[in-house]
């Protein structure tokens, strides 16, 4: 501040200070402190600073002696008496290096003579030449380019080239600079100053701080309505939707087969495909008069059906198990809705975890999210489930579908369900439907009359191509990538 | 309706045209469905026509003692058969395929066939302990090999238990190869056939890959199932292996096909399979022989069944349910081109039934539902008008489910990052890494579990934060992550005797432990599920003693007098099963109680 101050007030009188180095010196300040206050004003243009170069000259350690004690010539010359000395006297009296150097010089100043042992003056005094200069030299007084000649020859002087500056004021001189403000604080607020302050230039170029939030995974919401699982939540919602209790994950055989005319046999009820328990192994209870009913359509069928023929094991049906689809309890929702008379009509969904025992790998999961949607009413047809599949999925965006007949074991007919991908150009399975099987039904005490519509999809699919994620152990369980839950982009499902 | 798999070429030739793939992938499969269903029609009514005129040369006993370990038997003959290398190795896979579905890996079904020109009926099938079976199995021809070279000998046995060798290859074509192979590998030696014990086969299979999972049908049974010819030649020992003497291969003209099962419904579809996709390739298209099977009570049946069944369903129970309208002959004409029979009968009310003859092939049709799906395929899913079901409903969500969603929406506020975790996990996960005891009163335990990452359901969240953090150990400090999931507890009032429990927990990890983080986030979140102008007291922590957290740095978190959840620094022993270098904190609680 005191270099600021001087360098503004100085120019506030005069027009210029012609050499930096001069005014350093004259303030008592070291010249490098000085520059950079003249570099930081220059870059405000308030100074106007032209740079020189100025050569500059140092004593060396036997220069700043000379400088003092004087030169040795003559030192040497004033140790001559005016009627002579002998050399061996004077070479005792005088220091070695002052006897050396100083003989020689006087010699050659032909101040002396040497002759036959004795040293003579040949004048009567001398100037001490050699230390004025130095001592010039020492106070940055200028010097004649000769005698720094000598001086260096001599080497009692090196050279040291110095950047000066010779400044002016600047377009935008004042003679005091307020100082630049970052950041509007508390204190500027308190204070009031904040309309006199000036502030810095912001540089737009530099990144922001990381933003301190939590995110949500990919398969779950993100922020509000953005996250695929609460888009397609609204979508059931806006649909009427009415959502089923999902929270048992364990579940008995009998709801989660028997009951839907799944017979005892079907390859889905190997251990190979279903994790069955052993704790809590076995069911507590079943609504025995159903279970009666579900045992004799399984059997020899009755409702219209020839049933599957083949002998009925109740323990296959307590065998408890971790359900492989929600439709257990789908199931579970429509036995209860046969029980409540009169018959009305439902809308039902679900999406939760269903467990398969399959080898997990790059498209499976032993765990997984299923999504599925029922009705229920009188004389629901297969154009009204068509009709139900394209308003939902024209609200998850996939306008074009098609159907192929598929095989399912409790729904008939079954439909799978095709989409036109735009991006990969061509039709992919997103999803299956049907409908319930009238041997599922009529055991329950549903009315003849009443069909129920379903259908079904994983939620890890439309999340995997809704992201682009090739990998489904990418987007669920401990390994995933923190950095793939921060940097996944909102779910704009239902914004289109 | 099921459907089967059929390569594009074979079907193409069957039909005598091609189709490009230009086609999108539904009318494609639409012929798929189609064709498949003609090419099995057609089969059987030949093979029905046929069926009056044919003579019952050979029959099959059954002994009484079968039916303590495999009652049911059907047999049928297919004479005259041209196998070439193609219809051989489709004929192998059609076995292999229904084996492994319908016949649920022989559980329910296993088929054996057999070259009749070796042997000779009648057929006795019986169950005998397995000490007094004794013969030369299939695959063993090539087993048996000795050698003076030991090793190079059970290098070739080796070799020769390959496929090719299931596969029926006749012991002389065997030795033949075995022959040869043995002056390459310079063993003097002598084939011996072999012939096992029934009892000492089954051990010796334990070491086979393929056999061995289909042990465990016959194995603890006192009486094994045996089928021996008139000469006592044991032509199988089902369901494990069948007997080399009588093994088919390329040359074989005449086929003795034998299903035993537990379950006889299933037997005749097996059989009736066999028979029409195979008799095509007999000198008498379409014939096929059938067996007389007689019950040690003196009764006895005819097979295979290739009745046809007739089915009347009234026309609205086919076209109300896929909402079309069309006239009864429009409807036969559709079920026609399933290649069902299908005709018209007028009821006094002015009404029409379809009646339809179901074909033995087409055991799927159990209901007019089945004749009604027929018609959809025919008619085209995508060709049906759409409609909007037209009842009103009002949508809902669940309490529990929705009270969730702002929970995890107010954690995430808080800073933290939302994981999803399996449910699943090991034993040691959920006890011992956590340093808890199993007392085997709270976790559902899988009987089946592929590996050791499913063993039981969790009961906290702890290890499944705990496994993500060591994924993600090297990400920046601090890591905040939580979970909102299920639990699965025994007991509770639910019929099976498990309920899931809905927990929040959160996980904090830096380099020191975030103590009052956690608790910050607990107060947050206890004082945002208040329920308005209900005074819950201020003072809803109090000390704990629980392994998994830190002695004197842990808590109970009580609500309505009942203890809800805890909190607390991670055990560094637990921190140090889990490899995780740095100090946690944790907090789990059952928002379920809250709610």
């Amino acid at each position: 501040m005191v270099a600021e101050d001087a360098i503004l007030g100085f120019l506030q009188s005069q027009d210029e200070i012609a050499d930096s180095h001069e005014f350093a010196a004259g303030l008592g300040i070291d010249h490098t402190e000085l520059e950079n206050v003249i570099k930081r004003l220059n870059g405000f243009e308030i100074i106007d600073a032209q740079d020189f170069k100025k050569d500059n000259y140092l004593l060396t350690e036997e220069g700043k002696l000379y400088a003092v004690e004087g030169s040795p010539e003559v030192n040497f010359f004033l140790a001559v008496p005016p009627e002579g000395i002998s050399l061996a006297n004077l070479k005792i009296t005088l220091d070695p290096k002052v006897f050396s150097i100083g003989s020689s010089w006087s010699k050659k100043n032909n101040w002396i003579e040497i002759a036959k042992g004795s040293v003579t003056r040949k004048v009567d005094a001398v100037e001490d030449k050699v230390k004025d200069l130095l001592k010039g030299i020492e106070d940055g007084k200028f010097v004649d380019g000769n005698d720094v000649a000598e001086l260096l020859k001599r080497k009692l002087i090196v050279k040291q080239t110095w950047k000066g500056y010779k400044l002016r004021k600047g377009p935008k001189y004042v003679s005091k600079r307020k100082k630049a403000a970052t950041d509007l604080t508390r204190e500027h607020l308190q204070k009031g100053d904040w309309k006199d302050l000036e502030f810095k230039e912001y540089n737009l170029n530099a990144q922001g701080q990381p933003i301190q939030i939590g995110y949500l995974q990919p398969l779950l919401e993100a922020w509000q309505e953005a996250m695929v699982r609460e888009e397609i939540q609204n979508i059931f919602l806006q649909m009427g939707f009415e959502e089923m209790p999902t929270n048992n994950f364990v579940e008995s055989s009998f709801w989660n087969f028997d009951a839907l005319f799944q017979p005892q046999q079907h390859p889905a009820r190997d251990s190979h495909d279903t994790f069955f328990l052993k704790a809590p192994a076995t069911t507590r209870d079943l609504p025995e008069d159903y279970v009666e009913r579900v045992k004799r359509v399984h059997e020899v069928g009755g409702y219209g059906s020839k049933g599957y023929g083949y002998d009925w094991k109740r323990d296959e049906a307590d065998k408890n198990l971790l359900r492989t689809h929600t439709t257990a309890v789908s199931t579970r929702m429509l036995y209860m809705l046969a029980q409540k008379k009169p018959f009305t009509p439902k809308r039902y969904y679900s999406i939760d975890r269903v467990f398969r025992n399959e080898a997990v790998d790059r498209t499976h999961l032993a765990e997984f999210h299923q999504i599925e949607g029922l009705i229920c009413d009188h004389g629901l047809t297969l154009g009204d489930l068509i009709g139900v599949l394209e308003d939902f999925f024209a609200r998850l965006g996939m306008t074009k579908l098609r159907f192929k007949p598929a095989y399912n074991p409790y729904t008939e007919p079954s439909m799978e369900i095709f989409s036109y991908h735009d991006g990969l150009n061509k039709w992919v399975e997103i999803g299956n439907s049907g409908m319930f099987r009238p041997e599922m039904l009529l055991p329950m005490g549903l009315p003849e009359d009443v069909n129920v519509i379903a259908w079904g999809l994983s939620l890890e699919r439309p999340t995997m191509i809704l992201y682009g994620i090739d990998n489904i152990r990418d987007l669920f369980g401990p390994k995933v990538d923190f950095n793939v839950i921060k940097n996944g982009p909102i779910c704009r499902l239902g914004l289109q | 309706m099921p459907t089967v798999s059929v390569g594009r070429d074979r079907l193409f030739a069957a039909l005598g045209e091609t189709y490009s793939n230009s086609h999108s992938i539904l009318p494609v499969s639409f012929f798929l469905v189609v064709c498949v269903a003609a090419y099995f029609s057609v089969l059987t009514i030949s093979a029905q026509e046929e069926f009056e005129e044919l003579c019952f040369k050979f029959g099959i006993e059954l002994d009484d003692v079968t039916s303590l370990i495999r009652p049911f038997v059907v047999c049928a003959i297919l004479r005259g058969i041209t196998f070439d290398e193609a219809r051989y190795n489709s004929f192998i896979e059609l076995q292999d395929k229904l084996h492994q579905n319908i016949c649920r890996r022989r559980t329910l079904v296993a088929i054996g066939t057999h070259d009749l020109d070796t042997i000779q009926g009648p057929f006795s099938y019986e169950a005998l302990p397995p000490q007094e079976i004794n013969f030369v199995p299939l695959k063993q021809l090539g087993a048996a090999v000795v050698g003076s070279a030991p090793g190079a000998a059970a290098q070739v046995a080796a070799d020769l238990r390959a496929d090719d060798v299931d596969n029926g290859v006749q012991a002389k074509d065997l030795q033949f190869v075995v022959k040869k192979r043995m002056h390459r590998e310079k063993v003097a030696t002598c084939i011996m056939v072999k012939s096992f014990r029934a009892d000492d086969l089954l051990e010796y299979y334990k070491s086979d890959m393929k056999l061995k999972k289909f042990l465990h049908i016959i194995e603890n049974s006192p009486v094994y199932p045996v089928i021996y010819d008139n000469n006592r030649t044991v032509l199988s020992l089902p369901p494990i292996i069948n007997g080399a003497h009588s093994a088919i291969n390329l040359k074989t003209r005449n086929v003795f096909i034998e299903c035993t099962a537990t379950d006889l419904t299933k037997a005749k579809i097996v059989l009736n399979t066999m028979v029409t996709m195979f008799s095509e390739y007999c000198e008498k298209k379409f014939e096929v022989e059938p067996v007389e099977v007689i019950y040690s009570d003196g009764k006895s049946m005819i097979c295979p069944d290739l009745s046809v069944s007739r089915m009347e369903v009234p026309l609205s129970e086919i076209i109300d349910p896929i909402g079309i309208s069309l006239d009864v002959s429009e409807v036969v004409t559709l079920l026609n081109k399933m290649q069902l029979e299908a005709a018209h009968s007028s009821l006094a009310t002015g009404d029409f039934n379809i009646v339809v003859s179901v074909p033995p092939t087409r055991s799927d049709i159990l209901h007019a539902r089945d004749v009604m799906e027929d018609v959809a395929i025919a008619y085209g899913y995508n060709n049906i008008p759409k409609s909007k079901p037209k009842c009103m409903t009002t949508g809902g969500r669940q309490p529990l489910n929705r009270f969730s969603d702002k929970v995890r929406a107010e954690v995430a506020r808080a800073g933290y990052m939302e994981v999803l975790t399996w449910v699943l996990c090991s034993h040691e996960e959920n006890f011992s890494m956590l340093r808890r005891k199993d007392d085997g009163d709270k976790a559902v335990i899988i009987a089946n579990p592929r590996s050791a990452d499913f063993e039981v359901v969790r009961t906290s969240l702890m290890s499944c934060l705990l496994k993500t953090l060591k994924h993600n150990i090297d990400h920046p400090r601090p890591i905040k992550i939580f979970e909102v999931g299920d639990v699965v507890v025994l007991g509770g009032d639910r019929d099976v005797g498990a309920s899931n429990n809905r927990r929040l927990a959160a996980l904090y990890c830096n380099v020191s432990s975030g103590f009052e983080e956690i608790l910050g986030l607990v107060e947050r979140i206890m004082k945002v599920v208040r329920a308005p102008h209900i005074n819950a007291p201020d003072n809803y922590l109090k000390p704990s003693d629980e392994p998994e957290y830190f002695p004197n740095r842990q808590c109970s978190i009580i609500f309505n007098g009942k203890q809800i959840g805890n909190f607390g620094i991670v055990h560094p022993e637990v921190l140090k099963k889990f490899g995780i270098p740095d100090p946690c904190s944790f907090m789990e609680i059952d928002i379920q109680s809250l709610l």
